[in-house]
């Protein structure tokens, strides 16, 4: 019987992007249990709501990840929207669908990258970050801001795309997807790939739903769930499936992923065809919001739980932001179990964490 | 080798920050930007890092953290705030858990400014940041050179 | 036109004793355990445990108002994962919760202030 040992992990470590701690109780090289212990970017952000008003919470929501920026102020604008009971424009649904599904490949290609890095595949992690400055570029050109867009407001969105632009995301967006798939190849069917993440990290559909996983983490473990059914902005106009996978392993969610970068340009193709011309993109609320809601979006970590309860006051009572990897982390604990210690980095990164998000 | 000029080491280190500078520094070490072409190289290791880049405002649980891997680095170094959060706090200064910037807990020589920073304004802060470095490199033979003939004079 | 499902989310207030019982009906039914959160409302807690269905798409909301000095049981008994919601009502609300399986005793956010969003001494 080998001597149990607690191996302290991060937070400032060579693979992991962000801050997190982990303590691992390993027995030789097989990790027993991991015990996390988050706060390093702990900010408090949901206390902001007693010194700004509820419209400018939007951009404090927007800063409470800078990858899903566009997701996080949408998500706290509709359910505000919902409160109100105010129906947006619809040019303004299609718009937003289309700066979501932007904001979900850049996120997946940087996962991408991260991925390749962290297995030690230099030159793919370039290539797919190479590719993701195409999808910033188009976020920039559409919004001004290549991460933090801050365009959208309670009751719709404060910038128009023009139509050359819709034409210029069309394009870029065949141009992305002739290099994608030459870089799908190597991370799906090359063998130095497979044997790094073929059989890595599995995550049982009972255990996955046990956890209350989410998003392409529990999709890979086979849960066909995904918000953007719930008809949430333009959503209801778009055919998509859920991609699921019953792998349950690293290299399903590799693969989940990879399939969601092709419907998300599935879904912009489908948007940029059926946008409306309108001219109104905002519709005015007036006075102060009054009541509750939960408002659930599919965000490219997975299910994000927004709830804002405001009692007719500028200042709304309680926001709560539930993230995708704050759902994500006992499942994270539950894959670490029984696997190498050196497979532990890349463990951590195939569920996206994204730290920020989950602390607040 | 006080005489050939070194390639400084860059260590990153993400405060709490909302990801967005985060992943522009990422950014500017992958091909587009390629922050590497002026000489510097990224590590993982504080022990061989030259240049701290650090993003995000400082809170109670990584104020310690970002103090000791300031202490690890080896003399002379030099620190860069990325993004208007570890500039002053940016826009979470109000939130009960920040402190503030990050030169509350550790000297800051380069301000990016940005929410979040751009890859231009953070190739100009490392580019400043490699200028600083030599300059304290030479400033700091200098002194040891100094102090060697002391040495020498007061065994001699 | 893709198919919407959308069901109207359920917000039923329950009593703090019948909290157990809900759960394991919930757990039971299949329902995946969406979010725990807490608030303070007028000097009292208002605790939301959110259920979701991933093939309906179901969501179940429990309201429990409790004074606050009121203990409350965990319910990590019945679903483990709930461990990090009530770590973090109990750190950042002072939320009475006993016997969660792990108790990280105020040290999962380690903040400097204590209870941030709890109620204000007058």
């Amino acid at each position: 019987m080998a001597k149990k040992s607690v191996i302290p992990y991060g937070p400032q470590h060579p693979v992991l992007p962000e801050p997190i701690h982990l303590d691992l109780v390993v027995e030789d090289e097989k990790v027993v249990e991991a015990i996390p212990s988050i706060g390093f970017i702990h900010r408090g952000l949901e206390s902001l709501v007693d010194k700004r008003d509820f419209n400018q919470m939007t951009y404090v929501a927007e800063r409470t990840c800078g990858i899903c920026s566009f997701q996080h102020g949408m998500g706290y604008c509709e359910a505000v929207e919902h409160i109100f009971g105010v129906e947006i424009p619809e040019r303004a649904k299609f718009l937003r669908t289309i700066w979501a599904e932007l904001g979900r490949m850049h996120s997946h290609l940087l996962w991408l990258g991260l991925l390749a890095d962290g297995f030690g595949f230099e030159n793919l992690f370039y290539q797919c970050w190479r590719i993701r400055e195409k999808i910033l570029d188009m976020q920039e050109m559409t919004s001004g801001g290549r991460l933090i867009f801050s365009v959208n407001t309670i009751g719709g969105v404060l910038k128009d795309i023009p139509a050359d632009m819709l034409r210029t995301i069309l394009s870029t967006i065949d141009e992305v997807e002739a290099e994608l798939k030459t870089v799908q190849k190597t991370f799906l069917n090359d063998y130095t790939v497979q044997t790094r993440l073929k059989g890595v990290g599995v995550l049982t559909q009972d255990q996955a739903h046990d956890l209350g996983c989410a998003g392409p983490f529990g999709r890979a473990s086979g849960i066909n769930t995904d918000m953007r059914k719930l008809g949430y902005a333009a959503y209801p106009y778009i055919d998509f499936e859920p991609i699921i996978s019953s792998d349950g392993d690293s290299y399903a969610r590799c693969e989940c992923r990879i399939g969601e970068l092709f419907q998300s340009m599935d879904i912009l193709r489908q948007a940029i065809a059926k946008i409306p011309n309108e001219t109104d993109l905002a519709t005015p609320v007036k006075g102060n919001p009054n009541g509750e809601y939960f408002m659930r979006v599919e965000q490219p970590r997975g299910e994000a739980v927004y709830y804002v309860k405001a009692n007719g006051k500028p200042y709304v009572e309680r926001l709560r932001i539930r993230t995708p990897t704050f759902a994500n982390l006992p499942g994270l604990c539950e894959m670490l179990k029984n696997t190498e210690l050196a497979d532990i980095g890349l463990l951590i990164l195939t569920i996206d964490p994204c730290i920020s998000c989950t602390e607040r | 080798m006080a005489n050939i000029k070194r390639s400084p080491w860059l260590l990153h280190y993400d405060g709490s920050s909302c990801n967005g500078c985060d992943i522009e520094v990422l950014a500017c070490l992958t091909p587009v930007y390629d922050a590497e072409r002026f000489g510097i190289m990224n590590t993982g290791d504080p022990m061989q890092a030259d240049i701290l880049l650090i993003t995000g405002g400082i809170n109670a649980q990584n104020q310690p953290t970002v103090k000791q891997l300031y202490e690890q680095m080896p003399r002379p170094k030099v620190v860069v705030a990325v993004g208007v959060c570890a500039c002053t706090g940016g826009v979470f200064k109000e939130c009960y858990n920040i402190l503030g910037g990050a030169d509350t807990t550790i000297p800051v020589d380069i301000y990016v400014p940005g929410c979040a920073a751009r890859p231009q304004a953070i190739i100009d802060g490392i580019v400043k940041a490699v200028d600083l470095f030599q300059k304290r490199l030479e400033e700091h033979y200098a002194k040891k050179r100094g102090q060697g003939r002391n040495e020498v004079s007061a065994n001699g | 036109m893709a198919e919407v499902i959308h069901p109207e989310e359920i917000l039923e207030e329950i009593a703090a004793s019948d909290l157990l019982k809900k759960v394991m009906e919930k757990k039971k039914e299949g329902y995946r355990l969406s979010q725990i959160c807490a608030a303070l409302i007028d000097g009292k807690y208002e605790l939301s445990y959110s259920f979701a269905d991933d093939v309906s798409y179901q969501y179940i909301t429990y309201r429990l108002v409790i004074e606050t000095d009121v203990e409350i049981p965990s319910i990590t008994e019945i679903i483990p994962q709930a461990l990090f919601y009530e770590n973090e009502m109990k750190e950042l609300f002072g939320v009475k919760v006993k016997m969660i399986s792990l108790d990280y005793k105020n040290k999962l956010y380690r903040i400097r202030q204590e209870t941030p969003f709890g109620p204000k001494e007058a």
